[in-house]
């Protein structure tokens, strides 16, 4: 069994920008991966690519051993979407229900699903009366209904409690350990800290992709905060003086 | 396609207008109310002898405009809102095909069409005294399919609108220009040489002279048939044209 994801030079541009500049990586099954990086870094556009809606530049995404985007993939890999993503004039339970059925589950799944984010109270009321925490999860559990074995999940724990954010954590763990992929995008360091693997991502580039206890070797210092401030300023700098460098500032 | 996750789609489409209650009622409600009004203005027109008086002509092309005009600004929207809240980015990353959304947008609102029809003619009919030669059963027949070409324009222009505002623009730049020369204002025989011609590429004036033959012939004529079969043609080519504008993989 080879890597759920295999990421060799992905480039990618938006809007005319260089968004992803030559990322190579490899997100291992059955374990949860943490996405780390600054605001507008490219966390959402790495994982858009793994998900294969993301025009790409250059380079391959290989996602359980096809070309992401594959037709058979759409039956194996589940999205979370940044911005929820549900029918806000459907209830949480007619949202699930109808994921449930374009994979292929049925009502038990789709309750499962719900229960799973702790929304069984609420599986009755329209998305678009939910709170903010609720909507995301209205969302999440819409990623989750399809039982997929890669699961991507871009900030699923913003706006929830810490209560709740411990319990979601420790359904991803269960699901890592029954053999799903997570690939996860966060930025809470207590979230990190719980990663089997981490890939930190500064301005289209991987700094660091390794074990949390790794990057805190590698930075020196024990708290991740803390180390991933260091790295990143680290690699600030020495972007900044390859810049400055005679004969290469904006020569390309 | 694949029938399970198109029935899906057809009954989580169906499922959110039925949560929309005051939608349902203006669907089923506003034909009527103008039929009555079109009623009570040519209530007092003299009708020319061996002429079909001005309410029949009007109400029966009425019933074909209604679940058009509306089906194709119910749809834009709808689809638009699919676009801008993310779910047919999400949609697109599960098994769904593109085909399973667009036929299930086209059952869906077609389905509510019929509805809509039937009560229209409902009322045309028994209450307003409508008169048509041929069956009532093939005005609202020809009404759903209609709707169902709104609903496969709509599909289709809701591509190029990235906002509500622009989406809402659509209908006088698609729409109007259809119910101007479908025939309804002049006879389409009457019309300069090149607005013939407009008339002829436009689906709608196909779907107004089909329900025009079933007004005036007792039996269903061999060129309502084709005018049907034209607006069908009509409709897979824009659904084609639509399938064609809903990417997978953007920017
Ligand atoms: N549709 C777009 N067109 C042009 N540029 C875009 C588009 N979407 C994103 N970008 C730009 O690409 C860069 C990376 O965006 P991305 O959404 O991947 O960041 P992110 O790491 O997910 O940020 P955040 O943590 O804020 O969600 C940003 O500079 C952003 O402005
Ligand atoms: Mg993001």
């Amino acid at each position: 069994m080879g890597d759920a994801i295999a990421v060799r030079d992905l480039v990618v541009d938006r809007g005319g920008r260089r968004v992803l500049d030559g990322i190579s990586c490899a997100v291992p099954r059955g374990a949860v991966t943490g996405l780390l990086g600054p605001s507008g870094s490219g966390k959402t556009t790495f994982m858009r690519a793994v998900v294969g809606v993301q025009v790409v530049t250059s380079g391959t995404v290989t996602v359980l051993g096809q070309p992401a985007g594959s037709p058979a993939l759409r039956r194996q890999v589940g999205y979370l979407t940044q911005a929820p993503s549900v029918y806000a004039d459907l209830t949480v339970r007619e949202n699930a229900r109808y994921f449930a059925a374009l994979h292929g589950r049925g009502r038990a799944e789709a309750d499962q699903a719900i229960s799973d984010v702790g929304l069984s109270r609420a599986a009755g009321q329209l998305v678009g009366t939910l709170s903010g925490g609720q909507h995301s999860r209205a969302s999440l559990a819409c990623a989750l209904v399809g039982e997929p074995e890669l699961v991507i999940l871009d900030e699923p724990t913003v706006g929830q409690d810490p209560v709740l954010r411990a319990d979601l954590w420790a359904r991803f763990h269960a699901m890592a350990a029954a053999g799903t992929t997570l690939l996860v995008s966060s930025h809470v360091m207590d979230e990190a800290a719980r990663c089997d693997r981490l890939l930190l991502i500064r301005e289209g580039r991987l700094i660091a992709d390794d074990s949390p206890a790794a990057v805190r070797a590698a930075a020196g210092v024990d708290d991740l905060d803390e180390a991933f401030l260091r790295l990143i300023r680290a690699s600030a700098a020495s972007s900044e003086d390859a810049q400055a460098a005679p004969g290469t500032g904006g020569m390309s | 396609m694949n029938p399970r996750i198109l029935a899906a789609t057809t009954g989580r489409i169906l499922r959110q207008l039925r949560h929309d209650r005051r939608t349902i009622a203006l669907l089923v409600v506003v034909p009527s109310a103008l039929l009555t009004l079109v009623y009570f203005m040519y209530a007092d027109q003299p009708t020319p002898p061996g002429q079909p008086s001005a309410f029949d002509r009007i109400a029966l092309v009425m019933l074909g405009i209604f679940p058009f005009v509306i089906m194709f600004l119910v749809t834009s929207i709808a689809m638009l809102r699919e676009r801008t809240s993310g779910t047919l980015e999400r949609l697109l990353t599960t098994p769904l095909g593109k085909l399973d959304l667009l036929f299930g947008y086209g059952i869906a609102f077609g389905l509510a069409a019929a509805v809509q029809a039937a009560v229209a003619a409902g009322v045309a009919y028994w209450i307003f005294d409508l008169d048509t030669a041929g069956s009532s059963g093939l005005v609202i027949g020809i009404a759903v399919i209609d709707a169902v070409l709104g609903v496969a324009l709509g599909l289709f222009c809701s591509a190029f609108a990235r906002t509500e505002f622009q989406a809402v623009q659509f209908l006088p730049v698609v729409v109007v220009p259809q119910l101007l020369l479908c025939g309804l204002f002049v006879a389409r025989d009457q019309m300069a040489g090149w607005l013939q011609a407009l008339s002829d590429a436009f689906p709608l004036s196909y779907a107004i002279e089909a329900l025009q033959e079933v007004g005036a012939n007792a039996e269903p004529t061999g060129r309502m048939w084709r005018d049907v079969v034209v607006v069908l043609g009509a409709v897979m080519l824009a659904l084609v044209l639509a399938a064609a504008t809903l990417r997978r993989r953007s920017g």
